[in-house]
């Protein structure tokens, strides 16, 4: 079996309610296919570049069928060149394109940052906004089966250092096809974050194309003791952990920011104005992370508002080990959010 | 070159394509908790190439590393329990299939970064030169490697400063499910090198004689200090691109292109021709055989039987525990 396939696989199929209205339920997967259809449908400058996006896995099947249905100009295959496809795919947005670039693991993206950083996210204020650069880099990170060191890593915090770069990270079907439409309409470039294990994720998905605003979080569950703001997949596990918090007798409220940057800091703001507790789960190592951002921002705009110290739920700072045993001391998961939170609201 | 190394060379391909069937075969256990690239139908060119090279002499492999590992002269337990991802494993469980190591025979670790690992080897290729010894570097990597920055600039490098490094691309023709010829204009890979100003060769992969010769004047260039040289091998996978999947027919490559590789195999080949040669024969095939399933028993027992690493262990080896 191909690997990370398996793990997913084996996945329970977690349902996200409340999204949307409608019955039209579908996976996070399909979410993401049915975006880049309509948006490739309904916008000619749309285009999808990416190592393996026109192959018989279609990038897990989100790309599946797109170039028989929009033409090997418009969905392609690209050499193993991840800085220069950066580049390209500028370059192309300058001209007023509107590429949308796939890195099958976020890893692979690391090879690029000299077109991202210091070309793509920076040439709209060095040029006083003369010249725009509307691009999608999507990324996609792994976990499990030995995915290991190389392949998995959860790079946004990192990535949030960059001005000029917007990031988006949604964890559901609904949000996965809003956003990927929001990223292809903004003229600046977005990075869109997702990660594997959200794959099999179902939701509510309304047929017609519609946007997200970038920079709008959500409430996913009301409460009253203590906020966890997740961040991408960890907001399964931070919704797991609610529902045994509620059994072990604490309300918690879980926030969805969605977008990384710019950040949603009033719905922060806000919750822990209701509940004085702060607990940030996040898919990548601590220090330096998105959970450090969101912290910081806590600490600057809500401090008065907190009854306890900030409590972060990350990897640690090492590279991914490959070993099960390890990987599982590695990944914190809804047990670790819960015991935190126990600590954090009965001690 | 003598006769005992023509054996020595079948023996090496043949530990590869049995080591490689043996964890084919163990991979649906599930106990393998690793992504693995095997090498089936590649073997050839580790083998062609790393009986010319010395223990102390470096390699550097990719996600698809089993075989170089092997004809370096790895250690075999070590590497089945890293595939097990036990603490007798050769980088302790942290690194699994894509990521072996073992220093003791110049292996320092391969990298699952497509082009990853080729600066790394022209990095100890430079070491050499500036500590005046004559180790000689081999770094192994894929067609897909060569649309990367990494080796157009590490070629251009190598070959500036003369260093000591062979740079071998298995060419078999994919990356994943994508074709050498929707990633290149095709034809490219060794004449590249020649515009880097070091000489590039295409040969059969699945020749191991022809691999073996080339390899051989590359690597005493390389000790007499006249710089860097290309060998494009090509060669085929017989197995999908990960895993034990087969990757033939309905949408993937095609059933004939893939017959025909097959039907050149490069260990019967070459057994064909010793046999001609009068240097082999059913007995001694036979006796290889048996010394290297024991070999192999006796690896995958050690792995299976070890323990796998403790999750104390995690926060380890983040750095270097001593200061230079
Ligand atoms: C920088 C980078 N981009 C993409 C990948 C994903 N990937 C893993 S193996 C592979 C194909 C490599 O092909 P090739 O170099 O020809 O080696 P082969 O697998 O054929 O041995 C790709 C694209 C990666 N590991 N690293
Ligand atoms: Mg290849």
């Amino acid at each position: 079996m191909p690997w990370t396939t398996i793990q997913v696989e084996k996945l329970d199929n977690f349902f996200i309610m409340g999204d949307s209205t409608g019955n039209r339920v579908l996976t996070y997967r399909e979410a993401l296919h049915e975006a880049f259809d309509q948006s490739l449908a309904r916008d000619p400058r749309v285009f999808i570049m990416g190592e393996g996006v026109d192959d018989a896995a279609g990038i897990f099947g989100t790309t599946k069928g797109l170039k028989e249905k929009y033409g090997a100009d418009r969905v392609f295959d690209t050499p193993i060149s991840e800085n220069s496809l950066t580049g390209i795919a500028a370059g192309a947005a300058m001209a007023g394109l509107r590429p949308i670039l796939i890195h099958a693991r976020m890893d692979f993206m690391l090879l690029s940052f000299d077109q991202l950083v210091n070309h793509a996210s920076k040439w709209c204020y060095m040029f006083g906004g003369k010249v725009t650069v509307p691009m999608v880099v999507r990324t996609i990170s792994a976990r499990g089966w030995g995915s290991g060191a190389q392949h998995s890593q959860c790079i946004q915090g990192m990535l949030m250092n960059v001005p000029g770069l917007k990031i988006v990270a949604p964890a559901t079907p609904y949000d996965a096809k809003g956003l990927m439409v929001s990223a292809i309409i903004d003229s600046s470039p977005v990075l869109f974050v997702e990660h594997r294990w959200l794959h099999k994720t179902t939701g509510h998905v309304p047929e017609e194309l519609y946007s997200i605003p970038i920079g709008k979080g959500v409430i996913r569950r009301e409460g009253r003791e203590i906020t966890i703001v997740a961040v991408s997949y960890m907001l399964v596990e931070a919704l797991k952990a609610a529902e045994k918090l509620q059994d072990a007798g604490i309300s918690a409220e879980v926030v969805d920011l969605r977008s990384l940057k710019p950040m949603d800091e009033n719905i922060i703001v806000e919750s822990v104005a209701k509940t004085g507790r702060l607990l940030i789960a996040d898919t990548g190592c601590k220090t330096g992370s998105a959970a450090s951002e969101i912290a910081a921002v806590a600490a600057e705009k809500a401090f008065h508002l907190l009854k306890k110290p900030i409590r972060r739920v990350c990897c640690p700072d090492t590279p991914t080990p490959t070993s099960d045993v390890l990987e599982k001391a590695y990944y914190p998961t809804a047990e670790d959010i819960f015991k935190e939170a126990v600590n954090l609201v009965i001690e | 070159m003598e006769k005992s190394k023509w054996i020595e060379m079948y023996r090496t391909m043949r530990l590869i394509r049995l080591i490689e069937q043996r964890i084919n075969d163990e991979y649906k256990f599930d106990e393998i908790k690793t992504p693995i690239h095997l090498s089936i139908g590649q073997e050839a060119v580790a083998a062609g190439v790393c009986i010319h090279l010395r223990k102390d002499d470096y390699v550097f492999g990719t996600h698809r590393s089993h075989a170089q590992y092997i004809a370096k002269g790895g250690d075999i337990k070590k590497m089945i329990a890293e595939l097990y991802l036990r603490k007798t494993g050769c980088a302790y469980g942290r690194g699994g299939s894509m990521h072996l190591v073992d220093p003791d025979v110049g292996i320092l670790g391969s990298s699952a970064i497509v082009g990853g690992n080729i600066p790394l080897g022209t990095g100890t290729a430079l070491a050499s030169k500036i500590l005046k010894n004559d180790r000689v570097t081999v770094v192994f990597f894929g067609d897909g490697a060569a649309d990367e920055g990494t080796f157009h600039e590490s070629l251009n490098f190598a070959s500036l400063k003369k260093l000591p490094v062979v740079y071998v691309c298995e060419n078999n023709f994919y990356a994943i499910n994508s074709h050498q010829l929707s990633r290149q204009v095709g034809d490219n890979i060794y004449k590249w090198a020649q515009n880097y100003g070091m000489p590039g060769y295409r040969i059969d992969g699945n020749d191991v004689l022809e691999v073996s010769d080339y390899a051989e004047k590359a690597i005493s260039r390389c000790r007499n200090g006249e710089g860097p040289t290309l060998i494009e091998c090509l060669t085929y996978r017989w197995k999908g691109h990960i895993g034990t999947v087969d990757d033939v027919g309905d949408g993937y490559r095609p059933k004939e292109e893939y017959d025909y590789w097959v039907s050149r195999c490069p260990i019967k080949r070459f057994s064909e021709y010793l046999i001609n040669m009068g240097v082999l024969n059913s007995e001694l095939i036979e006796s290889i055989d048996r010394e290297i399933y024991s070999l192999i028993e006796e690896a995958f027992n050690f792995a299976q039987n070890s323990p796998k690493p403790s999750p104390s262990e995690l926060l380890d080896y983040v750095y270097a525990d001593h200061t230079g």
